[in-house]
C-alpha cells in the first residue's frame, strides 16, 4: 500500500505512444500514456477490447513486432529500459518485471515439467544450481496455495487443470521475486469460482512479495476486488484515473460513467440499461479530438478539436474530457 | 398473457400449457483411449435434466464450464440425439408419431451462439444469411428479402447501410445483432441464448440485452438464456436453474433463488460473483479448486467432493430436486439436497 512518504517508484511510464504502420493502415494503438507505480501497489488499466491494454503492456516488456513504432520513456527501478537491446530487456523478462496471461499456455511450455520450467528461470536469471532452484520451485508451487506440490513438480501443464495452470503460470512469473507484475486479463478466461480464487491469491501474495501489479481487464467487477488505482482507457489513452472508490463511485468521464451504467449488476430487473450508443472507434481512423465524441452525448464543438485538456482535482484523480468540471459540478 | 400470445394460430395449447416440457433429458458421451481406442469411461454431460419453460417467461440456466449447459441446448434443438428422455413442445412431444417432427420444432425454436463471426457465412451479405432460412423453407425471393430488411431495422441496423454488407465488415455487437435477426426469421416461438452476450464488450453487451427485451416484449418471444455472467442472469430471467455436474441442483423464480439459494453450490457460486463495491471486497474463498472432472463423478450428491456440510448419506444417494425442508419458499422452488443445515446456511451477500 502506498503511504504519504514518497518513495521513487518502482515503475514509471511516461507519454508511451505505440503505432502499427503497415502498407496503407496506421494504427494508433497506444496514444500518450502515462503513470507511475509504487511498490505493493495495484494499478488496474480497464478498457473495452481494442482499446490498447495489451498493447501497452507489450510494449513496457519489449515484447512488440519490430514493426512497431514505440516511443516515450519507461523507468524501472529508476533506470530507463525502453531503448535498451534485446539482450537486456531479455534479462529483465521474467526477472525484474514478469507477464502472466489469459491463457496459461502462453507462459507454460507443454514439453518441460512445471518443475523444470521453474528452475530453469531461476538457474538462468540467478545462476545458481539445479538442485537449489528446484527446491526453490517447490517452495513456490506451495506459495501459490497448488495441492501436493511435490508431486505437482512433475507434472506437464497438459495434466493439471485449469485453475491448476494458472496457478503454475503464477509461480513461474514470481519465480525470481519480480517488483513488477504484469498482468493481462489474468483471470477472463475462468470461472467465477475459480477467478475469485485467483484474485484472492495475487492479493495475497502481494502482500507477501511487495510486488507492484499491472491489472489489466475488461471486468470492473475483477478491478473492484483487485485495484488500488483504476485507469479507464479508451482508444488508447486513459481518460480517467483515480483511487478504486474515486473511479468506481464518482467517476468523472462520460466513458466511464457509461461503461458503469451498462455494466449489469445485481439487483437491476426490470429496469432498461442505460447503455453507450455505438460501439468503439476504429484505431486507424481516429477522429481528431476526442476519441469519444460521437458516442458521447455531452459532445460540443470544441470536443472535436485539438488535444483534449487534462482535468485533475485535489484528491488526485484525473479526466480527460472539455466538460469534466462542470459535469461533475452538475 | 397478452392477446397476440393467444391469436397465434400455432398456439395449440393455451396459456396453461408450458412452451417446453422437458423430462429426464439425459446424454453420456463415451471416452475413448488407449491403443485400442476403445471406450474406457463416459462423460455424463447431462443426466437426467428435468425442466419446463412457460410460455413468454425466460428461464435462464447458470453453472460453472463443463456442467451441460450447451450440451442441454443441443439436445433441445436435436443438434444430437438425447441417450434418454422427452421434450414436448406446447403439448406435442418432439419427434415421436403422435407429437411434432423436428423440423416443424425447429421453425419454432432458434438457436444463438456465443461466437457471432463463425456463425454468420463469410460470403453471404447480411441480408442473404438472414433471408436463407425463409427462402429454404419456401418464402419468394422479395418476401423473403423483405423479412430480411424488416428484421435488420428491428435490432438497430439501418438496412440501406448494413443489408449489403459481409460479416467482416461489421463489429462484433453490429454481427450478434444480426445472428439474432437471422435467428427471429422463421418467427420462432422459443430462442435460446447460449452465451449470446459473452463475446461482447459491456458497453455493447447493453445495448444487445436491451435488444433482447425488447424483442421479447414485440415479438411474444420466450427465452432459454445461458450465461455464465450470474448478475446477467438475474437481470434477464424470470426463473433460473443452477446446474452441476450435468444435473440440475437448484430451480425456481429468480428472486427465490437469488434472495434465498438453498443448494450449497448455488451459495458458493453466487458469494464467488466479484464485488462491485471496493469497501466489501471478497475475503474469503468460496470454494476452493476446479470443478471436478464429469467423467466419473462422484457417488451420490456429485457436490459432495467440495461441500462444508456433506455427510456420509451424501455419499450412498443420489439427492432428487424437491422442496426445500424449511417449507417457506416459493412452491415452485426446489432443491436437490439431502440435509437440511445445509440448505438453511446463511448465504454470503454482496452488492
Ligand atoms: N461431443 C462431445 N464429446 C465428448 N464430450 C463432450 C461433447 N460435448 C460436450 N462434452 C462434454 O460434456 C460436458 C458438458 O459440456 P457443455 O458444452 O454442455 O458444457 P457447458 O455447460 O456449456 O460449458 P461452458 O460454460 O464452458 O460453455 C463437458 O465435460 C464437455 O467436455
Ligand atoms: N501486432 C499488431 N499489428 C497491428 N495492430 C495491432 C497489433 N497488435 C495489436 N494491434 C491493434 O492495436 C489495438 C489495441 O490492441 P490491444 O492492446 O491488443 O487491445 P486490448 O485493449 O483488447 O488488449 C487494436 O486495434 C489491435 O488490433
Ligand atoms: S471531451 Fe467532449 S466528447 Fe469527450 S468525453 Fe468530454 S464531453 Fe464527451
Ligand atoms: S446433499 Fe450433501 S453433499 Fe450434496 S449439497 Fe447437500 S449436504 Fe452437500
Ligand atoms: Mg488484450
Ligand atoms: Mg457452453
Amino acid at each position: 500500500m502506498p503511504d504519504g512518504t514518497m518513495q521513487p517508484p518502482v515503475l514509471r511510464v511516461e507519454d508511451l505512444t505505440v503505432r502499427f504502420t503497415r502498407r496503407n493502415t496506421d494504427v494508433a494503438a497506444v496514444n500518450g500514456v502515462d503513470f507511475s507505480l509504487q511498490a505493493g501497489e495495484t494499478l488496474t488499466i480497464l478498457g473495452e477490447s481494442g482499446s490498447g491494454k495489451s498493447v501497452s503492456l507489450k510494449a513496457l516488456m519489449g515484447l512488440l513486432p519490430a514493426y512497431a513504432g514505440v516511443s516515450g520513456k519507461v523507468w524501472l527501478n529508476g533506470k530507463e529500459i525502453l531503448g535498451l537491446p534485446a539482450a537486456a530487456l531479455a534479462k529483465l523478462r521474467g526477472g525484474a518485471v514478469s507477464m502472466i496471461f489469459q491463457e496459461p499456455m502462453a507462459a507454460l511450455d507443454p514439453v518441460y515439467t512445471i518443475g523444470e520450467q521453474i528452475a530453469e528461470t531461476i538457474v538462468q536469471h540467478e545462476g545458481c544450481d539445479n538442485r537449489t532452484a528446484m527446491k526453490r520451485a517447490l517452495g513456490l508451487l506451495e506459495q501459490v496455495k497448488i495441492p501436493s506440490a511435490e508431486r505437482r513438480l512433475k507434472n506437464f501443464p497438459h495434466e493439471m487443470s485449469g485453475g491448476m495452470r494458472h496457478r503454475a503460470m503464477i509461480a513461474l512469473a514470481l519465480a525470481c521475486k519480480p517488483s513488477v507484475l504484469l498482468a493481462d486479463e489474468p483471470t477472463t478466461a475462468l470461472d467465477v469460482t475459480v477467478q475469485i480464487q485467483i484474485l484472492l491469491l495475487l492479493r495475497q501474495l502481494q502482500a507477501e512479495l511487495g510486488m507492484a501489479i499491472v491489472f489489466v481487464t475488461h471486468d470492473v467487477g475483477a478491478a473492484a476486488e483487485i485495484s488500488d488505482r483504476i485507469a479507464v482507457m479508451y482508444a488508447g489513452r486513459f481518460v480517467e484515473t483515480g483511487t478504486t472508490r474515486q473511479v468506481m463511485r464518482e467517476p468523472m468521464h462520460p466513458y466511464t460513467q457509461g461503461l458503469l451504467s451498462s455494466t449489469v449488476h445485481g439487483g437491476m430487473r426490470g429496469r432498461a440499461l442505460e447503455t453507450i450508443p455505438g460501439s468503439p472507434p476504429n484505431l486507424a481512423e481516429l477522429p481528431p479530438g476526442c476519441a469519444f465524441a460521437p458516442r458521447c452525448r455531452y459532445a460540443v464543438d470544441a470536443c472535436r478539436q485539438g488535444d483534449i485538456p487534462v482535468v485533475t482535482t485535489e484528491t488526485g484523480a484525473m479526466a480527460r474530457c472539455v466538460r469534466a468540471e462542470e459535469l461533475v459540478e452538475a | 398473457m397478452s392477446a397476440a400470445l393467444q391469436q397465434d394460430p400455432r398456439d395449440r395449447g393455451g396459456p396453461a400449457q408450458p412452451l417446453l416440457i422437458v423430462e429426464n433429458l439425459t446424454k453420456h458421451f463415451p471416452v475413448r483411449g488407449g491403443l485400442l481406442n476403445r471406450q474406457v469411461a463416459t462423460v455424463q454431460a447431462v443426466d437426467e435434466v428435468s425442466f419446463s419453460v412457460r410460455k413468454g417467461e425466460t428461464l435462464g440456466i447458470v453453472g460453472e464450464s463443463g456442467c451441460g449447459k450447451s450440451t442441454t441446448a443441443r439436445l433441445l434443438m436435436r443438434l444430437m440425439n438425447p441417450d434418454a428422455g422427452s421434450v414436448v413442445f406446447d403439448g406435442d412431444p418432439v419427434g415421436e408419431k403422435r407429437g411434432i417432427s423436428v423440423s416443424d420444432m425447429r421453425r419454432q425454436m432458434q438457436m444463438v451462439f456465443q461466437d457471432s463471426y463463425t456463425s454468420l457465412n463469410p460470403r453471404m451479405t447480411m441480408a442473404e444469411s438472414i433471408a436463407y432460412a425463409p427462402r429454404m423453407h419456401g418464402l419468394g425471393r422479395k418476401e423473403a428479402y423483405d423479412r430480411a430488411e424488416n428484421l435488420l431495422s428491428r435490432v438497430g441496423l439501418n438496412p440501406r447501410q448494413y443489408a449489403r454488407r459481409y460479416p467482416h465488415e461489421l463489429s462484433g455487437g453490429q454481427r450478434q445483432r444480426v445472428n439474432i435477426a437471422r435467428a427471429l426469421a422463421l418467427e420462432p416461438r422459443l430462442v435460446i441464448l447460449d452465451e449470446a452476450v459473452a463475446a461482447l464488450d459491456k458497453s455493447v453487451e447493453a445495448q444487445v440485452l436491451n435488444l433482447l427485451s425488447d424483442l421479447k416484449e414485440s415479438l411474444n418471444l420466450t427465452y432459454l438464456f445461458i450465461s455464465h455472467d450470474l448478475n446477467v442472469v438475474e437481470y434477464m430471467s424470470d426463473r433460473v436453474m443452477v446446474m452441476y455436474l450435468g444435473r440440475v441442483v437448484e430451480a425456481g423464480p429468480v428472486e427465490s433463488i437469488y434472495r434465498h439459494p438453498r443448494h450449497p453450490y448455488t451459495r458458493a457460486l453466487f458469494a464467488s460473483k466479484p464485488t462491485l463495491d471496493p469497501d466489501r471486497r471478497t475475503t474469503e474463498m468460496p470454494l476452493t479448486g476446479d470443478p471436478p472432472n464429469p467423467i466419473n463423478p462422484p457417488s451420490g450428491c456429485r457436490f459432495r467432493t467440495r461441500c462444508a456440510f456433506a455427510q456420509p448419506r451424501c455419499a450412498e444417494t443420489l439427492p432428487l430436486l424437491a422442496a426445500p425442508f424449511d417449507g417457506d419458499a416459493d412452491p415452485s422452488h426446489v432443491v436437490a439436497c439431502h440435509i437440511p443445515e445445509a440448505q438453511a446456511a446463511v448465504a454470503v451477500h454482496h452488492a
